[in-house]
């Protein structure tokens, strides 16, 4: 057994929810210029060019580059050898949200109680947690600042066995459309097929945690993300929905077996303020 | 519509509303206040009751933003604006009690479009998820309703140069592609 101490956990998550909201991923700069350079209107472009000026005065000054700062969901991948010792992991990861969110000028986004929404937590506690037991003595953490405006246009479909991959595209492609600009579009997509309720919604965001743009190593799944790439693209919502080609930058699709009767789908939409980041411990 | 923004001193005059068109580029100078969810529901619970209004409305400019704390040496920190059609609910019964324009991100009900032709008002965008860049262009931040409400409080904020576009205009034009005319 490895003995890990559970401030390190802490210590770890107060340091990735600071980065993160500083910190656009390089892969992601890196597609908002390509975009940038194959973009043909101007509002497209002026966007554009806001986004990556946003990206380097957020990094330089560090400041947060969006105002929602996201709700922290982390997926803990912990060896089974590990002995945690001191607090459990999901008290270490919350005094981590609270560290990091206090230190860094974070914005506390969470309401207790959902239908009083009366009294915010005022720390961004508590984190969604997902725990993995896997073999080995690490322990993985994979944290996401998730926005609300982008979470808010996912969805989640029980079609029928027999619907097929075409409905799937086009269910996915409608609900991107009827979106527009409210999840602040280029997006990046998480989809989740097979399982059943939960699980397709668990596959959904944790597809969004593969580097971007990066493909399905199923040969099968990688066809079906750039199917639903460009059905995605051909809607015209474009950057901030105000039109154009580049509605999405990247589709990322896993899969699960499921029961005969099912065909669950889900839909995880993340904007193009893609807080995600990963500490080995 | 023109992206070489126009300079606009707020608050907004009537002429100057009328000029402006769906898809227009302006650079916002003066007063705005934040509100949001939270705020919005408070607002028109004043309007429907006894209770006195917060804010003074008759002109004001709404910035539906939530923004993070100020770190030393800022009056604010980061200051994008949020998904606006959340508000639309409210929105009409604001620009009704004097609100002249709105600015938040994506597309809106028809009764928003509606109301922006009806009492003469807009409804702007800025760039979602350019919060440390919108951030750059706000000079002074004040606290001036519903502190217990945190992130979703009313401030007062004194932008200098804020850039948007024009969504909605009083003519009924609309900047997003898939809205249909209102006829």
């Amino acid at each position: 057994m490895r003995e890990i101490e559970s401030s390190q956990i802490t210590e770890a998550v107060a340091e990735l929810c600071q980065r993160i909201n500083f910190e656009l991923p390089a892969e992601v700069v890196a597609a908002l210029r390509r975009i940038r350079e194959s973009a043909t209107s101007d509002v497209a472009r002026l966007v554009l060019d806001q986004l990556l000026d946003n990206a380097r005065l957020a990094r330089e000054e560090r400041i947060p580059y969006c105002q929602d700062t996201g709700l922290v969901v982390v997926f803990v991948e912990m060896g089974q050898e590990v002995h945690l010792v001191g607090d459990d992991v999901y008290a270490a990861i919350d005094a981590g949200v609270r560290q990091g969110y206090r230190e860094g000028y974070l914005r506390p986004s969470v309401v207790a109680n959902p239908l009083k929404r009366d009294t915010n937590t005022g720390d961004n506690t508590p984190a969604i947690v997902h725990l993995r037991v896997v073999p080995g003595d690490q322990l993985r953490l994979h944290l996401a600042a998730k926005g609300g405006g982008s979470e808010n246009m996912s969805a989640l479909w029980m079609l029928t066995p027999t619907a097929g991959k075409k409905r799937v595209v086009e269910a996915i492609a409608e609900r991107i459309q009827e979106a527009g600009g409210k999840p602040c579009p280029p997006l990046i997509l998480g989809v989740g097929i097979g399982g059943d309720l939960e699980k397709a919604a668990l596959l959904a965001k944790e597809a969004l945690f593969r580097p971007l743009g990066q493909p399905s190593e199923v040969p099968e799944l990688a066809d079906l993300e750039q199917e639903i790439l460009a059905a995605v693209n051909a809607t015209g919502v474009g950057p901030m929905g105000l039109g154009g080609a580049d509605t999405a930058l990247a589709v990322h699709v896993l899969s699960h077996p499921c029961h005969i009767a099912s065909l669950p789908v889900a839909l995880n939409v993340q904007c193009h303020a893609a807080r995600h980041g990963t500490a080995a411990l | 519509m023109s992206l070489d923004a126009k300079q606009i001193q707020l608050p907004l005059t009537a002429e100057v509303i009328g000029d402006l068109h769906a898809g227009d580029a302006v650079e916002l100078t003066g007063v705005v206040y934040t509100a949001r969810d939270a705020a919005h529901q408070r607002l028109v619970t004043a309007l429907d009751g006894a209770e006195g209004l917060a804010i003074e409305l008759d002109g004001a400019v709404i910035y539906y933003c939530g923004p993070t704390p100020a770190p030393p040496g800022r009056p604010l920190g980061a200051a994008g604006p949020t998904t606006s059609s959340r508000m639309d609910a409210f929105a009409p019964r604001l620009y009704a009690a004097g609100v002249r324009a709105t600015i938040g991100k994506g597309q809106r009900s028809r009764e928003v479009r509606e109301a922006c032709r009806e009492y003469g008002c807009l409804y702007l965008v800025a760039t979602g998820g350019a919060g440390a860049l919108l951030s750059s262009f706000v000079t002074e931040a004040e606290m001036v309703a519903y502190p217990e409400l945190g992130p979703e409080a009313i401030r007062r904020l004194v932008v200098v140069g804020l850039p948007v576009l024009v969504a909605y205009d009083l003519h009924g034009g609309s900047i997003f592609p898939r809205d249909a005319d209102l006829g």
